[in-house]
Protein backbone atom coordinates (compact mmCIF):
# COMPACT_ATOMS: atom_id res chain seq x y z
CA UNK A 1 0.00 0.00 0.00
CA UNK A 2 2.13 3.26 -1.17
CA UNK A 3 -0.09 6.33 -0.28
CA UNK A 4 1.40 9.26 -2.30
CA UNK A 5 0.90 13.33 -2.07
CA UNK A 6 -2.87 13.84 -4.03
CA UNK A 7 -4.25 17.70 -3.59
CA UNK A 8 -8.07 17.44 -2.83
CA UNK A 9 -10.23 20.56 -4.31
CA UNK A 10 -13.22 20.70 -1.70
CA UNK A 11 -15.29 23.70 -2.84
CA UNK A 12 -13.26 26.12 -2.87
CA UNK A 13 -10.34 25.08 -0.48
CA UNK A 14 -7.20 23.03 -1.38
CA UNK A 15 -5.34 20.26 0.92
CA UNK A 16 -2.70 18.03 0.55
CA UNK A 17 -3.30 14.51 1.24
CA UNK A 18 -2.09 11.02 0.99
CA UNK A 19 -4.12 8.35 -1.19
CA UNK A 20 -3.18 5.04 -2.01
CA UNK A 21 -5.11 3.97 -5.28
CA UNK A 22 -5.79 0.34 -5.59
CA UNK A 23 -7.61 -0.87 -8.46
CA UNK A 24 -8.31 2.37 -9.15
CA UNK A 25 -9.72 3.11 -5.82
CA UNK A 26 -8.71 6.11 -3.76
CA UNK A 27 -8.41 4.42 -0.66
CA UNK A 28 -7.44 7.44 2.55
CA UNK A 29 -6.62 6.64 6.66
CA UNK A 30 -9.63 7.60 8.75
CA UNK A 31 -7.59 10.35 9.90
CA UNK A 32 -7.54 11.90 6.39
CA UNK A 33 -11.36 11.19 6.02
CA UNK A 34 -11.37 13.29 9.56
CA UNK A 35 -9.26 16.24 8.79
CA UNK A 36 -9.53 16.86 4.90
CA UNK A 37 -13.26 16.06 4.42
CA UNK A 38 -14.52 15.85 8.77
CA UNK A 39 -15.92 12.77 8.81
CA UNK A 40 -14.79 9.95 11.33
CA UNK A 41 -14.88 6.30 11.05
CA UNK A 42 -16.46 4.98 14.45
CA UNK A 43 -18.58 1.54 14.58
CA UNK A 44 -21.36 2.90 13.42
CA UNK A 45 -19.99 3.63 9.86
CA UNK A 46 -19.21 7.36 8.68
CA UNK A 47 -20.06 9.70 11.88
CA UNK A 48 -20.23 13.54 11.62
CA UNK A 49 -21.54 14.96 14.48
CA UNK A 50 -25.08 13.77 15.49
CA UNK A 51 -25.49 11.56 12.06
CA UNK A 52 -23.71 8.55 11.47
CA UNK A 53 -23.99 6.77 7.97
CA UNK A 54 -23.50 2.91 7.87
CA UNK A 55 -20.67 2.58 5.72
CA UNK A 56 -20.52 -0.92 4.35
CA UNK A 57 -18.30 -1.52 1.83
CA UNK A 58 -16.72 1.82 1.78
CA UNK A 59 -13.91 0.29 4.17
CA UNK A 60 -11.58 -2.06 3.10
CA UNK A 61 -10.49 -5.12 4.75
CA UNK A 62 -7.45 -2.88 5.51
CA UNK A 63 -9.44 -0.74 7.82
CA UNK A 64 -9.02 1.94 4.70
CA UNK A 65 -11.62 4.28 3.51
CA UNK A 66 -12.48 4.37 -0.07
CA UNK A 67 -13.42 7.86 -1.02
CA UNK A 68 -15.29 6.87 -4.49
CA UNK A 69 -17.16 4.32 -2.27
CA UNK A 70 -17.96 7.12 0.54
CA UNK A 71 -18.91 10.12 -1.86
CA UNK A 72 -21.32 7.71 -3.29
CA UNK A 73 -22.64 7.41 -0.07
CA UNK A 74 -23.04 10.99 0.60
CA UNK A 75 -24.11 11.40 -3.06
CA UNK A 76 -21.50 14.06 -3.74
CA UNK A 77 -19.63 14.01 -6.93
CA UNK A 78 -15.88 12.86 -6.85
CA UNK A 79 -13.79 13.23 -9.65
CA UNK A 80 -10.60 11.22 -9.28
CA UNK A 81 -7.58 11.82 -11.91
CA UNK A 82 -4.57 9.52 -10.90
CA UNK A 83 -2.31 11.16 -13.25
CA UNK A 84 -2.31 14.54 -12.43
CA UNK A 85 -2.47 13.32 -8.52
CA UNK A 86 -6.11 15.11 -8.23
CA UNK A 87 -9.04 14.69 -6.91
CA UNK A 88 -12.32 17.14 -6.71
CA UNK A 89 -15.35 16.84 -4.33
CA UNK A 90 -18.39 18.23 -4.96
CA UNK A 91 -21.28 19.28 -3.18
CA UNK A 92 -24.66 16.57 -3.41
CA UNK A 93 -27.02 17.69 -5.67
CA UNK A 94 -29.55 16.72 -3.12
CA UNK A 95 -28.35 19.47 -0.48
CA UNK A 96 -28.17 21.57 -2.93
CA UNK A 97 -31.58 20.97 -3.89
CA UNK A 98 -32.77 21.09 -0.07
CA UNK A 99 -31.44 24.18 0.46
CA UNK A 100 -32.71 26.13 -2.51
CA UNK A 101 -36.09 24.51 -1.98
CA UNK A 102 -36.03 25.78 1.71
CA UNK A 103 -36.26 29.40 0.51
CA UNK A 104 -33.13 30.04 2.77
CA UNK A 105 -30.75 32.20 0.75
CA UNK A 106 -27.74 30.39 1.10
CA UNK A 107 -24.54 32.03 3.06
CA UNK A 108 -21.40 33.10 1.10
CA UNK A 109 -18.11 35.24 1.31
CA UNK A 110 -16.09 36.51 -1.19
CA UNK A 111 -13.56 39.39 -2.14
CA UNK A 112 -14.32 42.15 -3.78
CA UNK A 113 -11.35 44.24 -6.25
CA UNK A 114 -9.53 45.29 -3.35
CA UNK A 115 -9.89 42.50 -1.64
CA UNK A 116 -12.20 42.93 0.88
CA UNK A 117 -14.69 40.26 2.55
CA UNK A 118 -18.30 40.43 2.10
CA UNK A 119 -20.85 37.87 3.38
CA UNK A 120 -24.33 38.09 1.91
CA UNK A 121 -25.43 37.54 5.73
CA UNK A 122 -23.71 40.87 6.68
CA UNK A 123 -26.43 42.23 4.49
CA UNK A 124 -29.58 41.01 6.54
CA UNK A 125 -32.41 43.40 7.38
CA UNK A 126 -32.01 44.84 3.62
CA UNK A 127 -34.11 43.67 0.40
CA UNK A 128 -31.08 42.33 -2.08
CA UNK A 129 -30.95 42.22 -5.81
CA UNK A 130 -27.78 39.17 -6.17
CA UNK A 131 -27.11 39.61 -9.93
CA UNK A 132 -24.38 37.33 -11.54
CA UNK A 133 -22.69 38.21 -14.62
CA UNK A 134 -18.88 37.90 -16.29
CA UNK A 135 -16.67 38.94 -18.54
CA UNK A 136 -17.56 35.61 -21.27
CA UNK B 1 -32.51 53.29 -10.18
CA UNK B 2 -30.20 51.25 -7.51
CA UNK B 3 -28.86 54.63 -5.90
CA UNK B 4 -32.61 56.20 -5.44
CA UNK B 5 -33.61 52.72 -3.77
CA UNK B 6 -30.45 52.35 -1.80
CA UNK B 7 -32.12 54.66 1.02
CA UNK B 8 -35.50 52.07 0.73
CA UNK B 9 -33.15 49.59 2.52
CA UNK B 10 -32.48 47.93 -0.54
CA UNK B 11 -28.31 46.80 -1.45
CA UNK B 12 -27.24 45.56 -4.90
CA UNK B 13 -24.92 42.41 -4.90
CA UNK B 14 -23.02 41.80 -8.16
CA UNK B 15 -20.91 38.44 -8.27
CA UNK B 16 -18.75 38.04 -11.27
CA UNK B 17 -18.08 34.03 -12.83
CA UNK B 18 -14.69 35.03 -13.78
CA UNK B 19 -11.05 32.97 -13.31
CA UNK B 20 -9.43 36.49 -12.01
CA UNK B 21 -10.44 39.26 -10.77
CA UNK B 22 -8.77 41.40 -13.70
CA UNK B 23 -11.45 39.99 -16.06
CA UNK B 24 -14.03 41.25 -14.00
CA UNK B 25 -11.79 44.38 -12.96
CA UNK B 26 -13.13 46.43 -16.21
CA UNK B 27 -17.16 45.98 -15.59
CA UNK B 28 -16.96 47.24 -12.11
CA UNK B 29 -14.67 50.06 -12.66
CA UNK B 30 -16.54 51.25 -15.80
CA UNK B 31 -19.48 50.91 -12.97
CA UNK B 32 -18.11 52.63 -10.22
CA UNK B 33 -20.96 50.86 -8.15
CA UNK B 34 -21.08 51.83 -4.39
CA UNK B 35 -22.75 48.44 -4.02
CA UNK B 36 -20.69 45.22 -3.54
CA UNK B 37 -19.21 44.01 -6.43
CA UNK B 38 -17.49 40.62 -5.31
CA UNK B 39 -15.86 38.40 -7.26
CA UNK B 40 -16.70 34.57 -7.49
CA UNK B 41 -13.46 33.06 -9.68
CA UNK B 42 -14.86 29.09 -7.93
CA UNK B 43 -18.36 29.42 -8.94
CA UNK B 44 -19.25 29.30 -5.32
CA UNK B 45 -22.42 30.94 -5.85
CA UNK B 46 -23.42 29.69 -9.26
CA UNK B 47 -23.52 25.96 -7.47
CA UNK B 48 -24.91 27.29 -4.09
CA UNK B 49 -27.49 29.00 -6.29
CA UNK B 50 -27.88 26.54 -9.39
CA UNK B 51 -26.53 29.04 -11.87
CA UNK B 52 -26.66 28.14 -15.58
CA UNK B 53 -25.94 30.95 -17.24
CA UNK B 54 -24.97 35.06 -16.73
CA UNK B 55 -26.88 36.82 -15.96
CA UNK B 56 -28.88 35.58 -13.69
CA UNK B 57 -30.34 37.85 -10.47
CA UNK B 58 -32.46 36.90 -7.61
CA UNK B 59 -34.36 38.89 -5.12
CA UNK B 60 -33.84 38.28 -0.89
CA UNK B 61 -35.64 39.65 1.61
CA UNK B 62 -34.62 41.41 4.59
CA UNK B 63 -35.20 38.03 6.43
CA UNK B 64 -32.59 36.61 4.18
CA UNK B 65 -34.79 34.46 2.50
CA UNK B 66 -35.55 34.14 -1.90
CA UNK B 67 -38.80 35.65 -2.89
CA UNK B 68 -37.58 35.63 -6.49
CA UNK B 69 -35.88 32.70 -7.90
CA UNK B 70 -33.40 32.44 -10.91
CA UNK B 71 -34.29 34.76 -13.29
CA UNK B 72 -32.69 36.35 -16.47
CA UNK B 73 -32.79 40.10 -16.40
CA UNK B 74 -30.76 42.97 -17.95
CA UNK B 75 -29.59 45.94 -16.40
CA UNK B 76 -30.26 47.99 -19.66
CA UNK B 77 -31.71 46.94 -23.20
CA UNK B 78 -28.40 46.97 -24.51
CA UNK B 79 -29.18 43.20 -25.53
CA UNK B 80 -32.65 43.46 -26.62
CA UNK B 81 -32.35 42.40 -30.04
CA UNK B 82 -30.33 39.27 -29.14
CA UNK B 83 -32.52 38.44 -25.90
CA UNK B 84 -36.16 39.92 -27.06
CA UNK B 85 -36.25 40.99 -23.08
CA UNK B 86 -37.35 44.51 -22.07
CA UNK B 87 -34.70 45.30 -19.06
CA UNK B 88 -37.66 47.58 -18.10
CA UNK B 89 -39.97 44.91 -17.14
CA UNK B 90 -37.65 43.29 -14.37
CA UNK B 91 -36.56 47.27 -12.89
CA UNK B 92 -40.49 48.17 -12.65
CA UNK B 93 -41.42 44.76 -10.55
CA UNK B 94 -38.07 45.31 -8.89
CA UNK B 95 -39.12 48.96 -7.79
CA UNK B 96 -42.23 48.04 -6.66
CA UNK B 97 -41.13 45.65 -4.73
CA UNK B 98 -38.30 47.66 -3.07
CA UNK B 99 -40.63 50.26 -2.22
CA UNK B 100 -43.38 47.81 -0.70
CA UNK B 101 -46.05 48.81 -3.35
CA UNK B 102 -46.11 44.83 -4.40
CA UNK B 103 -45.05 41.55 -3.35
CA UNK B 104 -42.99 39.63 -4.59
CA UNK B 105 -43.44 35.46 -5.08
CA UNK B 106 -45.11 33.54 -2.56
CA UNK B 107 -43.39 30.25 -0.75
CA UNK B 108 -45.10 28.05 -3.27
CA UNK B 109 -45.06 29.59 -6.11
CA UNK B 110 -40.92 30.72 -6.01
CA UNK B 111 -40.49 26.75 -4.78
CA UNK B 112 -42.65 26.11 -8.00
CA UNK B 113 -40.27 28.18 -10.39
CA UNK B 114 -37.00 26.76 -8.82
CA UNK B 115 -34.97 24.80 -11.47
CA UNK B 116 -32.77 22.51 -9.19
CA UNK B 117 -29.18 21.00 -9.78
CA UNK B 118 -29.19 17.27 -10.70
CA UNK B 119 -25.71 14.47 -9.77
CA UNK B 120 -24.76 14.59 -13.26
CA UNK B 121 -24.73 18.28 -12.74
CA UNK B 122 -23.10 18.47 -9.35
CA UNK B 123 -20.46 16.01 -10.95
CA UNK B 124 -20.18 18.64 -14.10
CA UNK B 125 -19.01 21.48 -11.50
CA UNK B 126 -16.70 19.27 -9.79
CA UNK B 127 -14.89 18.47 -12.91
CA UNK B 128 -15.37 22.07 -13.73
CA UNK B 129 -13.48 22.90 -10.38
CA UNK B 130 -10.28 20.56 -11.40
CA UNK B 131 -9.88 21.80 -14.59
CA UNK B 132 -9.80 25.32 -13.48
CA UNK B 133 -7.35 24.01 -10.60
CA UNK B 134 -5.01 22.04 -13.47
CA UNK B 135 -5.29 25.48 -15.89
CA UNK B 136 -4.25 27.37 -12.61
CA UNK B 137 -1.16 24.57 -12.51
CA UNK B 138 -0.30 25.60 -15.75
CA UNK B 139 -1.56 21.49 -16.51
CA UNK B 140 -3.98 23.14 -19.92
CA UNK B 141 -4.01 19.76 -21.40
CA UNK B 142 -4.78 18.02 -18.70
CA UNK B 143 -7.33 20.93 -17.30
CA UNK B 144 -8.66 20.51 -21.08
CA UNK B 145 -9.85 16.96 -20.24
CA UNK B 146 -11.91 17.89 -16.82
CA UNK B 147 -13.74 21.08 -19.31
CA UNK B 148 -14.48 18.43 -21.92
CA UNK B 149 -16.03 16.20 -19.38
CA UNK B 150 -17.68 19.06 -17.47
CA UNK B 151 -19.58 19.81 -20.89
CA UNK B 152 -20.40 16.77 -21.62
CA UNK B 153 -22.32 16.46 -18.10
CA UNK B 154 -23.75 19.30 -18.29
CA UNK B 155 -24.20 20.57 -21.84
CA UNK B 156 -26.29 23.61 -21.42
CA UNK B 157 -24.53 25.25 -18.51
CA UNK B 158 -22.83 28.01 -19.91
CA UNK B 159 -20.77 29.09 -16.83
CA UNK B 160 -19.33 25.75 -17.69
CA UNK B 161 -18.95 25.98 -21.38
CA UNK B 162 -18.70 29.23 -21.93
CA UNK B 163 -16.50 29.72 -18.62
CA UNK B 164 -13.84 27.38 -19.65
CA UNK B 165 -13.39 28.91 -22.85
CA UNK B 166 -11.11 31.22 -21.57
CA UNK B 167 -8.90 28.48 -20.01
CA UNK B 168 -8.83 26.30 -23.02
CA UNK B 169 -7.71 29.80 -25.31
CA UNK B 170 -11.42 29.69 -26.99
CA UNK B 171 -13.03 32.79 -28.05
CA UNK B 172 -16.19 32.67 -25.81
CA UNK B 173 -17.42 34.68 -28.48
CA UNK B 174 -16.25 32.84 -31.30
CA UNK B 175 -18.00 29.84 -33.23
CA UNK B 176 -17.69 27.28 -30.39
CA UNK B 177 -19.88 29.69 -28.39
CA UNK B 178 -22.10 30.06 -31.34
CA UNK B 179 -22.42 26.44 -32.06
CA UNK B 180 -23.16 25.53 -28.24
CA UNK B 181 -25.84 28.48 -28.25
CA UNK B 182 -27.76 26.89 -31.05
CA UNK B 183 -27.26 23.73 -29.89
CA UNK B 184 -29.21 25.45 -26.49
CA UNK B 185 -31.92 26.42 -28.24
CA UNK B 186 -32.49 23.40 -30.15
CA UNK B 187 -32.65 22.16 -27.02
CA UNK B 188 -35.65 24.08 -26.81
CA UNK B 189 -33.57 26.78 -23.97
CA UNK B 190 -33.46 24.48 -21.39
CA UNK B 191 -33.11 25.62 -17.51
CA UNK B 192 -32.16 29.45 -18.47
CA UNK B 193 -35.48 31.79 -19.18
CA UNK B 194 -37.38 33.97 -18.07
CA UNK B 195 -39.47 33.78 -15.04
CA UNK B 196 -43.21 34.35 -16.30
CA UNK B 197 -44.76 37.55 -15.38
CA UNK B 198 -46.79 37.43 -12.77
Amino acid sequence: MTFQPFTLIDAASIAKIDVSIDADSPLVSNSTLQSAIGWSVKPEGFCREEICIPAGAAITRDGLVDLAAFARLMGRPLVVDVAERALSLGAAAAERSDALQSLEASDFTLPDLDGKLHSLSQYRGRKILLASYASW
Amino acid sequence: MYQELKDEGFTVITVALDKDPDAARPWIEAAAPTHPSLIDTKHVVADLYNMVNIPTILWIDEQGRIVRPNDVAYGNNKYQQVTGLDADVHKRALRAWVKGERGAFGAERARALQRLPTAEHQEARAEFALGQWLWEQGRTQAADRHFVRAGELAPHDFTIRRGSMPMRNIDPMGPEFFKMATEWREAGQPYYHPLPDE
